[in-house]
């Protein structure tokens, strides 16, 4: 039996970089959901009395809807393209294991979706009133809490692979998972902002992280192959 | 020697029961040909065959061995062509095979550009696909097949959007594939008679 000759990670990043030369090809698509993110943050103090504590009252609420939103938006792009042109089914069919490879492109749209919304935070939470002591807590849930979404939606994306109109399941087959992340993140995001330790919700902000990242690929794998058939 | 088996396949689609006990056995150098009215379940039956679909009874085997057992190592040895052709049309023809074969084995970029010249594409080689003309992009993915060297290729109407020196071209294809102990399941009713009597039948109804 002929073996695949190309490892497995090489395969990896191969796709990686696809995706990453795809996503270049038309930046608009990654841009939007970034843009939806600072438009919401940005909204928020326009709309409110130009008073500093009562605009950090919301600003925890502000950043995580935003984030979540704005995750949720991007979400059509990771599989969409791949699932009509008949790309995915290639990749299924490839030999490598199918769970990695989607590990691989859950990486990437963390990348182009996710990253740049961590890059992006402090602004938006400058935007909200946040002090600069809080910045470095802010970072780190933005950025734990964006890994976290991604792997989650990449899953809800691949189970509403082969409906046509995806877009309202997908919202409701997500956000009761991402709930968890929303609650710890805005808490993180609270107490730094109050210049307390936020250590305690980082740290589960991590594990459920940690939980997506290890669970996600295999249930990934499982509902995109039920999407395929 | 290695040899492709389908027993007593069973498919349903909705209510409707689309392989109603399907077998058939091919071995190396064997190429089957499945023909049919539209919607007697063609394709069904050739993504069935690829682990595309699940069967609700039956078995496909590959060495004796059935496919869910290992399915890694059974794609490995299987280049699948479906309607779709799974091009991506912002990438280049080049870029295309490069990452598509280069995802299974390492590929040349003089490789890439031989197998390009082969189909009749080198001209295109750098244009983004989305600017080729369907027959052209349908080279491009019979490109990949040949690229990838599977012993077995499992093709949906290659000759889709093809022109009469495409058609010829799959039948060349094919043929050599055959002589180097290949094994072909092709869904066309293109002739063809010149692959001789390693030529298989199979009529779904």
């Amino acid at each position: 039996m002929n073996a695949p000759a190309t490892p497995l990670p090489a395969a990896a990043l191969l796709l990686m970089r696809r995706d990453l030369r795809l996503a270049l090809r038309r930046p608009g698509d990654s841009l939007l959901p970034l843009g939806f993110f600072l438009v919401i943050t940005t909204l928020f103090p326009l709309a409110l009395d130009p008073d500093l504590s009562q605009l950090r009252d919301v600003a925890p609420a502000a950043l995580w809807v935003g984030a979540l939103l704005s995750s949720l938006l991007a979400l059509d792009l990771l599989f969409r393209d791949d699932g009509q042109d008949g790309a995915l089914e290639q990749l299924a069919l490839c030999g490598q294991p199918f769970a990695v490879l989607l590990l691989a492109k859950a990486a990437v749209h963390w990348l182009l979706t996710g990253l740049p919304l961590v890059c992006v935070a402090p602004l938006a939470a400058v935007a909200l009133g946040a002090p600069y002591a809080a910045m470095g807590g802010i970072l780190s849930a933005v950025l734990l809490g964006t890994l976290a979404l991604s792997l989650i939606g990449a899953v809800g994306a691949g189970l509403t692979l082969s409906l046509r109109r995806n877009g309202s399941l997908l919202a409701l087959l997500i956000l009761p998972l991402a709930v968890p992340v929303l609650i710890f993140g805005a808490r993180a995001t609270a107490l730094a902002i109050a210049g307390e330790p936020a250590a305690a919700p980082l740290y589960l902000l991590a594990a459920l992280a940690v939980l997506a990242a290890t669970l996600a690929p295999w249930a990934l794998a499982a509902a995109v192959r039920i999407g395929l058939e | 020697m290695s040899e492709l088996s389908a027993h007593n396949l069973h498919l349903w689609r909705g209510d409707t029961h689309v392989l109603r006990g399907v077998s058939f056995a091919l071995q190396g150098g064997q190429c089957l040909q499945v023909t049919g009215a539209n919607g007697t379940g063609k394709t069904t039956l050739l993504r069935a065959l690829s682990g595309l679909a699940q069967l609700e009874e039956g078995q496909v085997r590959w060495d004796g061995a059935p496919i869910a057992r290992d399915l890694g190592s059974y794609h490995g040895a299987l280049a699948y062509l479906g309607h779709d052709n799974g091009l991506k049309g912002d990438l280049s023809a080049h870029e295309n095979l490069r990452f598509g074969v280069g995802l299974r084995r390492s590929v040349s970029a003089s490789a890439i550009d031989a197998a390009l010249a082969q189909l009749g594409v080198a001209a295109q080689r750098d244009l983004p696909l989305r600017q080729l003309s369907a027959g052209q992009r349908r080279r491009v993915a019979l490109a990949r097949l040949v690229l990838l060297a599977a012993p077995l290729w499992i093709l949906d109407e290659p000759t889709a959007n093809l022109d009469s020196a495409g058609h010829t071209l799959i039948e060349s294809l094919l043929h050599s594939h055959l002589d180097a102990q290949g094994m072909a399941v092709v869904a066309t009713h293109q002739p063809l008679e010149r692959l001789g009597e390693r030529l298989r039948g199979l009529q779904l109804s």
